[in-house]
């Protein structure tokens, strides 16, 4: 075995119960009644990972992203196929570890890391620096109830990281703890990468997906719809999320004679890669031949206006009937996210506006480095 | 739970095998590689148990204390069953008996009770009730010091040639109360109520063994008379609080101290006979605890919808 996880044809059911009878009363009063479902959480997935490798794993809320990690390190129990792991493996699975809350953060430590399957005397070792990554030098003693919850994934994660694992296994909580942490915690990982260990990542963060992951899954309802290269696992993970992208013109809107039609582009989509040149047409009608100006905007998902064009600089125009105006991106500066389109037509005093469509198209970019945030700066840096 | 582990040879790293269901040999293995897991679950029970301290200890002896007081008052004091050094007698039967109810009241809930870490830690599941029984051990270890010292005060020499036979009478009983214990634990996962059946069964089991009354004040004579013998033996404890009786009350006729009439206290059975029987239950209680990791097995599989 070549891999270091390998997992094969796994599925998962899970009985979901309506009504819950579980008391003995209950059963005898009710002995065929209690309908139970059965719920496909996972279906036949099957990927490898390889020392070296980050695995970042996406997918909507309820795809099943923490069943299969839980899958992967034998919590939960494939209810068909197989799961093969070589080495150590050490997880976090959402918020905490199951510690003993009685028990100080010492015991705990001791404790966990034997549950992860690591001696006493390991421990023993290594016992310093988990508390020193923790940053609870001082309430290492102190009993865990008596933790915030910051200070218990601390503790938890300060564990999972310092025993040194041949696999890390990572459920969403690089999304607590203050800001500082997470970056300490996202440094370690990188460490882990150099050292040649395996990664399985779940985020929400699609940042995080880029700059850590060297592939990506995309799973949807318990099936794998994507797995491959980050960018690409990226933009399958953003269409099914947004589900279809909205028609073009659908939002139009128009101020009398002038009307925007509709956006089109030569190949269909509106897909481009950071750094390459797009084009596409705008088609616009009018009642009669009239002037004006063309304007282009770019806002995030969030409605961040991303860039305006300036209008004085793109006069057009119009015949009676349609015109298509064609818009050239020389090189689009963007890193990896979508857009949406607006484009309007100004009067040629860029006064009053004649037309203007609201969401006419949606730009997909995808980015393959590991730049993050909006706009691609290519800064280029001098050691003096 | 599912995993599974292979040694590839000298130097070579584990492979962990997930998948629908896990083999005995398989499961015996597991628990084998993860003793180190089991004795600080055991380790991490006693601490919290006695928090740590000496006194935390003596706070625990309370409870067996208060049941060994109150059985001597009504029994020998107030009912005048005139058993000579009563005390004794009832220690040696009761210090089995709390064994077994200890271990298994706590295992009955400990899937539910840590059904956080259940949830989220990858370890053979049994592990949890076998801890659980460890912990009751630990304090049965305790309560032998004090019978010990009983023995010490009360000048009561023990069957030296019967302590020989303790570690096996020890092993069956260690291995019956742990299949009880991990059936229960499983069970309870399903069948949320069944804690308070456990609470009476354990009752009428404690009052069908013969611990505060003797073996022949108990229904076996009168079995035994219609050929039936073997029934009341069905019961496990049965012997093996006999056996920990004959060991240490070291007694089986004795004087009334009322009457200062003969009582019988025990079978009069040569040692030769309690190895036999001993050994005999050892070989059933292993076979029970096998077929209990194999019922486990069954049940643990649907855990994660029930919890
Ligand atoms: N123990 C369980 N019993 C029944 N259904 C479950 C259980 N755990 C998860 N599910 C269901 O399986 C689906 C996938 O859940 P999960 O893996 O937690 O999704 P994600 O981590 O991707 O948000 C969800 O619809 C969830 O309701
Ligand atoms: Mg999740």
């Amino acid at each position: 075995m070549d891999h270091v996880i390998e997992v094969s044809d796994v599925s998962k059911t899970f009985k979901i119960h309506h009504e819950r009878h579980q008391s003995v009363k209950d059963r005898v009063l009710h002995p065929r009644s209690g309908r139970t479902e059965l719920f496909q959480a996972l279906d036949h997935i099957s990927f490898t990972v390889d020392a070296g490798e980050t695995v970042g794993i996406l997918g909507h809320n309820g795809s099943g992203k923490s069943t299969l990690l839980k899958c992967v390190c034998g919590v939960l129990q494939p209810t068909s196929g197989v799961i093969r792991q070589r080495g150590s493996l050490a997880a976090l699975l959402e918020l905490g570890a199951g510690f003993q809350v009685e028990l100080s953060g010492r015991d705990n430590v001791y404790l966990y890391g034997t549950m992860l399957g690591f001696s006493r005397k390991y421990i023993d070792r290594i016992f310093d620096d988990i508390v020193a990554f923790s940053e609870i030098e001082h309430f290492i003693d102190t009993q865990v109830k008596f933790y915030s919850s910051g200070m218990y994934v601390r503790l938890a994660f300060a564990v999972a990281v310092n025993v040194d694992p041949d696999v890390l296994v990572v459920d969403e909580v690089l999304a607590v703890g203050d800001e500082r942490f997470q970056a300490k915690c996202i440094d370690r990982i990188k460490g882990f990468q150099e050292d040649g260990k395996a990664i399985l990542l779940v985020t929400h963060s699609a940042e995080q997906v880029r700059t850590l992951a060297s592939r990506a899954i995309v799973l949807e309802s318990g099936k794998m719809i994507a797995h491959g290269d980050v960018g690409d696992s990226l933009k399958i993970f953003r269409d099914h999320l947004l589900g279809t992208a909205p028609a073009t013109g659908s939002t139009a809107t128009s101020a009398g004679e002038v009307h925007v039609d509709s956006v089109t582009s030569p190949s269909g989509t509106f897909d481009v890669r950071a750094g390459a040149g797009f084009h596409f047409d705008v088609h616009v009608s009018a009642t009669r031949a009239v002037s004006g100006l063309f304007v282009l905007e770019l806002h995030t998902r969030d409605g961040v206006l991303v860039s305006r064009s300036d209008p004085q600089a793109n006069p057009v125009d119009l015949r009676a009937g349609v015109t298509s105006i064609g818009v050239d991106l020389p090189h689009l500066p963007l890193l990896d996210g979508i857009f949406d389109v607006n484009v309007g037509i100004y009067d040629p005093r860029g006064s009053n506006i004649l037309a203007w469509a609201e969401k006419v198209a949606t730009l997909q970019v995808t980015y393959g480095g590991r730049e993050s945030g909006l706009v691609d700066l290519a800064p280029s840096v001098h050691q003096n | 739970m599912s995993e599974e582990s292979l040694s590839l040879g000298a130097g070579a790293t584990s492979v962990r095998v997930v998948s629908a269901r896990v083999g005995l040999p398989t499961r015996l293995a597991n628990l084998w590689r993860r003793r180190e897991l089991l004795r600080n679950l055991i380790s991490s029970d006693v601490q919290i148990k006695y928090k740590g301290s000496a006194l935390g200890l003596l706070w625990s002896m309370l409870a067996p204390a208060f049941t060994l007081g109150i059985y001597y008052l009504v029994f020998s004091v107030f009912l005048k069953n005139g058993y000579p050094n009563y005390v004794i007698f009832l220690f040696s039967g009761l210090i089995v008996w709390n064994l077994f109810q200890n271990a298994v009241n706590v295992s009955t809930s400990i899937i539910v009770d840590r059904a956080g870490l259940v949830k989220k830690v990858s370890f053979p599941r049994e592990i949890l009730p076998l801890a659980s029984v460890g912990a009751a051990v630990v304090f049965w270890l305790i309560q032998m010091v004090v019978l010990v010292l009983f023995l010490v005060i009360f000048h009561h020499a023990p069957d030296w040639g019967m302590l020989l036979l303790l570690p096996v009478t020890f092993a069956a009983l260690y291995l019956f109360t742990a299949a009880v214990a991990i059936v229960m634990s499983a069970l309870t996962v399903y069948l949320r109520d069944i804690k308070h059946l456990m609470e009476v069964l354990l009752q009428l089991w404690f009052w069908l063994s013969p611990v505060v009354y003797s073996y022949s004040n108990s229904i076996a004579p009168a079995l035994h008379r219609h050929g039936l013998a073997a029934i009341y033996f069905i019961n496990p404890m049965s012997l093996i609080v006999l056996t920990f009786q004959r060991t240490f009350y070291n007694a089986t006729t004795v004087t009334s101290t009322l009457s200062g009439q003969p009582l019988h206290m025990l079978p009069t059975w040569s040692v030769g006979t309690f190895v036999a029987l001993n050994v005999g239950l050892l070989i059933v209680a292993a076979v029970v605890f096998l077929l209990a990791l194999v019922v486990f097995g069954r049940l643990e599989g649907n855990f994660e919808s029930e919890l």
